[in-house]
């Protein structure tokens, strides 16, 4: 059993994540001009949209997994989908506090009753419920149908989430991107947001593949576990 | 889609019997309820008018509340017991056990509603007024209540941790029926102002999503209760 979580695939996205970063702060940091409404503060934004980003991509690949655990009972599919919600959960969190800390600068609070903090707030505390409920399963098949159950239960929060700006009276700003508004930013800001969002992209799957192989090879050692308590019962018997 | 009624009509006579026979359920969550309006009244001072202003938010926070009583007591019963290994074994189908499970939950919420709504008249000073947006306000959130409810309450059934996972699961869930139901309440009540019905559809939405998802995901989680 190969007990390394790295391969040639994880070595050369570790690099491309790492130059990444290094790009990024570049640009975020000596490229990008203050914004002429936000100043300084629209730098925080390079962490902060990319890391949302990268978490709703990672629930909704939480709730794929999930489903597809439920139709074919695939190991594969629950091992990847506690790590898709792992990941998001990190993400999220980092969106909370990066958010936070521009709302200190932009509203002069860490935090305000605005419907997308809070419910990303809660969106965080749900998933963080997933992993609590997964860590209170012992055994492992109810484990992976109550969690796939959740993940996909869960995932119809995430667009209530995304729409609730449109639903409910908001201090935050209009979508930057993907909004109805046309995107406003500056050309270098632009840029350094999609060189952001894809650095991000790439470090959420350089992590998941880790996160996953960890997850696999505890799966293994868990089955081994089994076989040998098994093959000892046996052979009590038998020498019996 | 009749067949499932069916079930879930017997489901839901079981689950009211065991109720109505053994007075456990609302004769803990009806005094419980009680003593969390009066606890409010203590916490808020009713002179300042904070206690009148913040009614609608404490009257949908407690149902929240005697909602995660009422689930863990409805699962609880069916762990014991071992009935979920009955129910499997039974043939009903899974989306009519689960209907069931909701129509016997709304009718508990529902009761509880009712009192917690004569409570607040009588201990908080309020006048009911728009009360057919109340009303209609009150019996959609509590279907999105017991439909969540019974769709998460099987997911810890069974744990060690099933007294504290429940309320971490359901309650980020049902936020939104307690911003939606809160906010029609203000607006009922004439505290605040805009279109009451919006918020009473979108308590509808919710609890129809929430009832679609029960009735598909339900099998799987009886398999593995």
């Amino acid at each position: 059993m190969n007990q390394s979580t790295g391969s040639l695939g994880t070595r050369i996205l570790g690099a491309v994540a790492a130059v990444g970063c290094v790009a990024v702060v570049i640009f975020a940091f000596g490229v990008s001009p203050a914004d002429a409404e936000l100043g300084e503060s629209i730098r925080i934004m390079y962490v902060h949209v990319p890391t949302v980003t990268a978490a709703y991509m990672l629930l909704i690949a939480n709730a794929l997994f999930s489903g597809y655990y439920l139709w074919k009972r695939s190991d594969f599919a629950d091992v990847a989908a506690h790590t898709t919600a792992e990941i998001g959960v990190l993400m999220l969190g980092l969106t909370l506090v990066t958010g936070s800390l521009w709302g200190r600068i932009t509203w002069g609070t860490f935090w305000e009753w605005d419907a997308r903090l809070t419910t990303t707030a809660l969106l965080f505390l749900l998933y963080v419920g997933y992993l609590a409920l997964r860590a209170a399963t012992d055994d492992p098949r109810a484990r992976a149908t109550r969690a796939a159950v959740l993940g996909i239960a869960s995932a119809f929060l995430i667009p209530i989430v995304h729409k609730s700006v449109d639903w409910w009276a908001s201090l935050h700003q209009e979508k930057t991107l993907f909004g109805t508004a046309d995107p406003s930013i500056d050309g270098s800001q632009l840029f350094t947001l999609m060189l952001s969002m894809a650095v991000f992209g790439v470090l959420a799957v350089w992590l998941s593949m880790h996160r996953f192989r960890v997850g696999w090879l505890s799966l293994q050692v868990d089955r081994m576990r089994v076989e040998k308590a098994i093959e000892e019962r046996r052979s009590e018997g038998v020498a019996a | 889609m009749i067949a499932a009624l069916t079930d879930a009509r017997l489901i839901a006579a079981k689950d009211l019997r065991i109720e109505a026979r053994s007075r456990i359920g609302l004769t803990h969550v009806l005094p419980f309820v009680g003593a969390v309006l009066l606890l409010f009244g203590f916490a808020l001072d009713s002179d300042s008018g904070a206690l009148q202003r913040a009614t609608s938010g404490l009257f949908w926070v407690t149902v929240l509340f005697a909602a995660v009583l009422l689930v863990q007591r409805s699962f609880a019963l069916e762990q014991a017991d071992g009935v979920f290994d009955a129910l499997r074994l039974s043939g009903l189908r899974p989306a009519g056990i689960y209907l069931g499970k909701v129509v016997a939950l709304t009718l508990q919420l529902l009761v509880v509603d009712v009192v917690l709504g004569l409570g607040v008249i009588v201990f908080y000073g309020v006048s009911p007024t728009g009360i057919a947006l109340l009303s209609v306000v009150c019996v959609v959130a509590t279907i999105g209540i017991a439909a969540a409810g019974a769709l998460y309450g099987p997911l810890t059934s069974g744990l060690r941790a099933r007294d504290t996972a429940l309320p971490l699961l359901l309650l980020p869930v049902l936020a939104p029926v307690l911003l939606g139901a809160t906010r029609a309440f203000e607006i009922a009540l004439g505290r605040a102002v805009g279109g009451g019905w919006a918020w009473a559809a979108m308590l509808g939405i919710f609890a129809f999503v929430e009832l679609a998802l029960g009735s598909v995901l339900w099998g799987p989680l009886l398999e593995e209760s």
